[in-house]
């Protein structure tokens, strides 16, 4: 396999400059989540006396930030296909494999920042109190949770070419993916058959994760989530390689 | 050495056939446009000379490299200026071309040092810090070129550099593409302006349909034409067209754009007698124009149609349309 470090760092630079280029994207990418925070927390937390629902939610909501962002950054090359970009990508003598592992960490690097900011309002405002050790295992979670996700915008934007076709992915995928996992319901008090559809779906695994290094109050064991986000981050990054080297421009 | 020999280079997109097996060799240091219409071929050939698209059949070698086995080394050894604009807007200036550089194993020093001079060239130092989509048409097109320059290429391609810029601007890329030529860098410029490929090539290829109909000097394809053309207007153009043919006024006679062109050995002398030939035969001209040939008159023999003629959208958007098939 043909990688040159030198190279994936320059798409990763690309992703991490046009991000903070563009002061709105990051104020408006971190609006939603803090209105679920704020909004849906508080006032679905105030139905449930005696347990603290802004802070169930918070890994949930850092999950719901990574999700979003990431998607956003893998089928950034249908705009950069369509704006031109692409080709200078595709005619520099650099393979695709280094172009998709630079464009999948700098979604991922980008992506990872905004949940970060999430993360430390969360603490700011007394809903959670991660030890030193589990903010830092955090940060690693959502590196491999982004890092899939983004490889998996890569995937779809290898295959589909319209831009038109990514609000088809994010109301029939991503919102789907968000609202059916553990990202704002217990699990063990979900009826069966959204229990089966969050197990199912990797995104539960990526918030329960976090749920237990942020608040300890996750309900799968710590080795099983990671093994899962290992293993779909494995197969969706191979899977985004071989559909990427496929792509013309 | 050539610095590129093509041999019998084909591009199929299922039934359509875009190039159609040309076969042609550029020199060191020269300057070789490709002319034709949109949809031509010119930038299917520049995809498969530049490693882009893969070739159906045939091949090339680019200084040297071939580029079905070797593409990674003819993509070291080229600079690549694209018909559409291939910046990254929201990048300012001075980071487009720095993350080229990167992509193209630069190392630092040298990076840094060429970034200053090719923005220098294209006048554009003092944007460096500034967003490219902050930029004009102009700017854009200066900076893409300088990009393409970069990693000092020994052959840049130049695919339509001028599209949709004012004539002023346009001169001002010449100038540059000129400068380029005197440093000893190959250039491959496909166009569909007749005076910009006049004014900068050594050589021209015209291409239709996918195939090379003449490769000549720019002097040398004018001399094809034998004389100066002739033309002729009034309400009825066929009896004009009659009337020439049937008098052996002048060669070639046809209708192109609402006139009667033809051509003669003398225009101005010729014109007195073709004038009082049409007022005995009853044809009340509206027009009589003279001109001496052109590479567009070159085109409209070899083509039989004038280079930029309507519907040119329409056939570029079914060439996307193909593309995107398959």
């Amino acid at each position: 396999m043909d990688i040159n470090m030198g190279k994936i760092y320059a798409v990763w630079l690309r992703e991490v400059k046009r991000f903070t280029n563009s002061k709105s994207r990051i104020v408006g990418s971190l609006a939603m989540p803090l209105l679920f925070l704020v909004a849906l927390g508080g006032g679905i937390g105030s139905l449930i006396p005696g347990f603290n629902y802004q802070a169930f939610i918070l890994p949930g909501i850092i999950g719901m930030t990574l999700l979003f962002n990431s998607i956003f950054s893998g089928v950034s090359i249908i705009w950069d296909r369509e704006l031109g970009y692409l080709k200078e990508l595709l005619a520099a003598p650099t393979s695709r494999t280094t172009i998709v592992i630079g464009k999948a960490l700098g979604g991922a690097t980008t992506s990872v920042l905004q949940g970060l900011i999430i993360l430390i309002l969360g603490i700011l405002f007394g809903l959670a109190s991660p030890s030193i050790a589990g903010f830092l295992l955090a940060i690693i979670v959502m590196v491999l949770f982004s890092t899939f996700v983004v490889s998996i915008g890569i995937i779809f934007a290898s295959v589909i070419t319209e831009i038109e076709t990514f609000q088809l992915l994010v109301n029939l995928l991503m919102f789907p993916l968000f609202f059916l996992s553990n990202a704002l319901f217990p699990l063990d008090k979900m009826p069966d058959w959204l229990k089966a559809l969050s197990n199912a779906n990797p995104v539960s695994y990526g918030i329960d994760a976090l749920r237990t290094l942020i608040n300890g109050a996750g309900s799968m064991p710590f080795a099983l989530d990671i093994a899962v986000l290992a293993v779909i981050l494995a197969v969706a990054l191979l899977f985004a390689g071989f559909l990427f080297n496929r792509t013309s421009i | 050495m050539n610095a590129i020999e093509v041999l019998a280079l084909t591009k199929k997109f299922g039934d359509f056939t875009a190039v159609d097996g040309i076969s042609f060799s550029v020199a060191e240091g020269e300057i070789f446009g490709f002319l034709g219409p949109n949809g031509a071929g010119k930038s299917t050939s520049a995809y498969m000379l530049t490693t882009i698209l893969k070739p159906t059949s045939g091949t090339a070698k680019i200084n040297g490299f071939d580029i079905s086995h070797d593409p990674e080394k003819v993509r070291k050894s080229i600079g690549i200026v694209f018909q559409d604009q291939t910046l990254d807007s929201r990048l300012s200036a001075y980071d487009n071309l720095d993350i080229h550089g990167r992509l193209y194993d630069m190392p630092a020093p040298d990076r840094k040092k060429k970034i200053r001079e090719v923005l220098g060239l294209v006048e554009l130092l003092e944007w460096e810090k500034k967003l490219v989509k902050t930029f004009s048409g102009g700017m854009r097109r200066r900076l893409e070129i300088a990009r393409g320059l970069l990693h000092t290429p020994k052959i840049i391609f130049l695919d339509e550099p001028t599209l949709g810029l004012d004539a002023h601007t346009r001169r001002h890329i010449w100038t540059y593409i000129q400068k380029l030529k005197q440093q000893g860098i190959t250039i491959v410029l496909s166009t569909h302006y007749l005076e910009e490929a006049d004014a900068l090539c050594d050589r021209i290829a015209i291409i239709d349909h996918g195939k090379i109909i003449a490769l000549d000097t720019p002097s040398n394809l004018k001399k094809m034409l034998g004389g100066q053309v002739l033309s002729l207007k009034s309400a009825d153009n066929r009896k004009i067209l009659e009337l020439v043919n049937k008098k052996k006024l002048g060669a070639n006679a046809r209708v192109i754009a609402d006139a009667v062109s033809f051509e003669v050995k003398n225009g101005s002398e010729a014109i007195p007698g073709i004038a009082s030939a049409m007022e005995k035969a009853g044809i009340k001209l509206e027009s009589i124009e003279l001109h001496v040939p052109s590479l567009e008159d070159v085109f409209i023999q070899l083509t039989g149609k004038q280079i930029r003629e309507e519907g040119n959208g329409q056939s570029d958007f079914k060439r996307r349309l193909v593309m995107h098939g398959h």
